[in-house]
């Protein structure tokens, strides 16, 4: 067993003519809450569809549990994802699905549980974020903090190793962002899982992450400790962390000479 | 010089245009098709889970009962109007259940049922689709190692050709009531001349078993184009907007072009 269960090496991805990544490495060992972090567009989303085997690199490899993963067939990359279990954005709840059955969808899909198995099961998973007393609701009834903490509960509804977190924190309430925060981090303690979150919440990710990749311009600009980023000197990590409006990350997106382009126009 | 070379570069991204559609097309239709082989391909695996079939059979079927017998009751009651006004001219009025029977089993059961189905189930899959794929639900299904195809657009495709026929005969039945209601009571057309004749000259095979033939293919063609507007659909607002209108307009012509061919080769064989 490898020390690392995920490891990302020299890693090139890009659509359309564009680069997203080039040559980027990254490790997650085991047991521990990794952060990939970098501003909106830098291609943190993608990393966890390429780690997921839903999108192939150009260059390099992802590897799980040893595995490389764009080398698998689908059954292969299917076997490798019942390892994984991923929070989504929104929760990406199945809508016609309630709390209940929501949680119990995977259980369902893959293994041949009794439903008084599964009844219990389910209770368990969502004693464990809160929501037991929800389970009879339904997507539309529950509020975004909601939403996300079911589909906490689903992502770890078969006990994978490997949980991966997109935005976990984008869009909620004080509250709700504070709940998910050290929901993450107990999960992860106590399945003895790894957990990949994927945020530009800085605040709250370096209170839970054990280490930090910066992304920027396609490659890891910056990694660590989160408290060795906070107090780097480097200028993206410096601007990101403490939300400078201008720096590496200019506050213009690129633009012909202002004064020139309004003169253009009155002509 | 100035204006030849505008010209030229206009002429240029004119034809790249047009290039362009026509590629895409011609993508879009290869798509449709790799989308179709792999539906029947998950089938099996989407059979073992019959229960999501039938209640997509609920949904897409059983939803579209209400306006499919409006629809046939109305079109019926014209069709015997309009068949009594020609038919007694030439002293042929009891003729009047042969004429709507056939003009309904034959191709107005089939057609109009395909092209409500298209407006109304049709519709609502694409757009069901298009949102989840926009939601990232059909991303949620694969991360969990679920197929979208098998557990989604299989059941969906099988239950809107399960559908389609039964949702034809229903409108040929409910067509040819509101035919009767309208001849017979209505008019005062003899009702034993009314049914005789429909049974002496509707055929089985010709007619009745020609007409299911049309409304399995309509079925296949209609759900089939449903689901792939949905699932190509970009997951934005305006994508399931565009992708739901496509449904309804492509559904619709390839309705009435399947329906030519169909006919053509049912006349000559």
């Amino acid at each position: 067993m490898t020390q690392n269960i995920v490891e990302i090496d020299n890693l090139s991805f890009g659509y359309k003519g564009r680069m997203l990544h080039q040559g980027i490495n990254m490790v997650f060992p085991r047991g521990k809450v990794v952060a990939i972090m970098g501003g909106s567009g830098s291609g943190k989303t993608t990393l966890l569809r390429l780690i997921g085997g839903q999108l192939k690199p150009s260059k390099g490899e992802v590897r799980v549990d040893g595995q490389v993963v764009h080398q698998q067939t689908r059954d292969g990359i299917y076997q490798l994802r019942r390892k994984m279990g991923m929070m989504f954005q929104h929760g990406a709840l199945f809508t016609d699905l309630s709390v209940f059955e929501n949680v119990a969808f995977p259980m369902r899909e893959h293994t041949e549980l009794p439903e008084s198995m599964i009844h219990d099961l389910v209770l368990m998973k969502l004693q464990a974020v809160g929501l037991r007393g929800a389970h009879q609701l339904m997507p539309s009834e529950l509020s975004g903090g909601m939403a996300r903490r079911v589909a906490l509960a689903r992502a770890i509804a078969l006990d994978p190793n490997i949980i991966m977190y997109d935005e976990p924190f984008a869009g909620l309430d004080p509250i709700s962002m504070g709940v998910v925060c050290s929901l993450i981090r107990t999960l992860n303690d106590a399945l003895g899982a790894t957990s990949i979150i994927v945020s530009h919440d800085v605040k709250e990710t370096f209170l839970i992450a054990d280490y930090v990749y910066f992304v920027a311009n396609g490659v890891v600009a910056a990694e660590g400790t989160p408290e060795d980023l906070s107090k780097s000197s480097l200028p993206f990590v410096h601007q990101f962390v403490h939300g400078d409006k201008d720096g590496p990350v200019p506050f213009h997106y690129a633009a012909g000479d202002y004064k020139q382009e309004l003169l253009e126009f009155e002509a | 010089m100035i204006v030849r070379s505008r010209l030229f570069t206009g002429l240029i991204r004119t034809l790249r245009n047009i290039g362009h559609r026509f590629t895409s097309r011609i993508w879009r239709l290869g798509a449709g098709a790799r989308l179709f082989g792999l539906t029947l391909v998950y089938s099996g695996e989407s059979f073992r889970r019959f229960r999501l079939t039938i209640r997509e059979v609920y949904f897409t079927g059983v939803m579209s009962l209400i306006i499919i017998m409006v629809s046939a009751f109305f079109v019926g009651m014209v069709l015997a109007l309009q068949g009594y006004n020609t038919l007694q001219k030439y002293g042929s009025s009891e003729a009047i259940g042969v004429l709507v029977a056939l003009a309904l089993v034959r191709e107005l059961g089939p057609v109009i049922t395909a092209l409500l189905f298209a407006g109304r189930a049709g519709t609502a899959i694409t757009a069901e689709i298009g949102l989840m794929k926009a939601t990232e639900q059909l991303s949620a299904m694969e991360m969990m190692a679920v197929s979208p195809i098998a557990r989604v657009i299989a059941p969906r495709f099988w239950a809107g050709v399960i559908a389609m026929p039964i949702l034809a005969a229903l409108f040929s039945m409910v067509g040819i009531l509101g035919g009767y209601l309208v001849a017979v009571p209505l008019i005062g057309v003899d009702s034993g001349a009314f049914w005789s004749q429909m049974q002496a000259n509707v055929d089985w095979r010709l007619d009745i078993v020609n007409g299911a033939i049309k409304s399995v293919v309509f079925g296949v063609a209609c759900t089939m184009i449903a689901l792939f507007e949905g699932y190509d659909a970009p997951p934005t607002a305006e994508g399931v907007s565009r992708a739901t209108t496509r449904t309804v307009v492509t559904s619709s012509l390839t309705v009435l072009m399947l329906d030519f061919v169909l006919t053509s080769f049912m006349i000559t064989l």
